[in-house]
């Protein structure tokens, strides 16, 4: 079971964890909104469509390399604020190895594969945010 | 052929979204670019540095040096930061 979301509501992430649990073990990763520089505000911009397109692309993409009874990928988009859930991505399988390593898959590949763009407002002042050379070679591992 | 901008790209420009006709000698992504920067002083801003600009053709992420010939929706954007 494949489930992509890409919404402005909070993320809940005990009802996405239930649902995750459909075999032996469920990993999961939660993001939260740092409050980095004093950032007061966090908007996240996306690619209605395309985004949606890619989550699935990942997660069949990690049905496909682990035996999966389940992938969960929430983003949150919109404005938010520090503390709050920005991304959530879980997988189900029968065994803990294949759950970790295909939610780990899930995160570090969401980060260079889907269309988002991330706009910090610090001290009234908003800016975009810089993409990292590491989060490239990170998810680059999974290649 | 239908254009997206997005983030500072968007911003630059002015505009999320415009149709435009490239000429024959616009082949690639690349040219694409090149061509439109010439449209106004926020197109100009805009496509100053192509390293800095990734795309989508019909929403598939390319390489600056793909084709674009065929292609109904052409989006530009910097890096993406998700996650």
């Amino acid at each position: 079971m494949i489930r992509v979301l890409v919404t402005t509501d909070q993320i809940d992430v005990a009802a996405e964890h239930e649902a995750l649990e459909q075999g032996g073990a469920v990993a999961t990763f939660t993001g939260l909104v740092r409050a980095d520089d004093g950032v007061a505000t966090l908007e996240l911009e996306h690619y209605p469509g395309a985004t949606e397109a890619a989550l699935h692309r990942l997660a069949e993409e990690a049905v496909g390399r682990w035996s999966l009874s389940a992938v969960t990928i929430v983003h949150r988009v919109g404005p938010m604020h520090p503390g709050e859930r920005i991304v959530f991505t879980g997988a189900c399988s029968a065994h803990r190895a294949a759950a970790l390593d295909a939610c780990a898959f899930l995160i570090d590949r969401l980060k260079t594969d889907a269309p988002f763009w991330k706009r910090e407002v610090v001290a009234g002042q908003s800016r975009w945010v810089e993409a990292r050379d590491g989060d490239s070679h990170t998810a680059d591992r999974w290649r | 052929m239908q254009l997206l901008y997005f983030a500072w790209v968007r911003e630059r420009i002015g505009v999320g979204e415009e149709q435009v006709t490239p000429p024959p000698h616009v082949a690639t992504v690349a040219d694409l670019i090149a061509w439109l920067a010439a449209r106004s002083d926020g197109h100009a801003a805009a496509f100053a540095e192509p390293a800095r600009l990734r795309a989508a053709v019909d929403q598939a992420f390319v390489p600056l040096d793909s084709a674009i010939a065929g292609a109904r929706e052409v989006a530009i954007f910097p890096p993406v930061t998700g996650g």
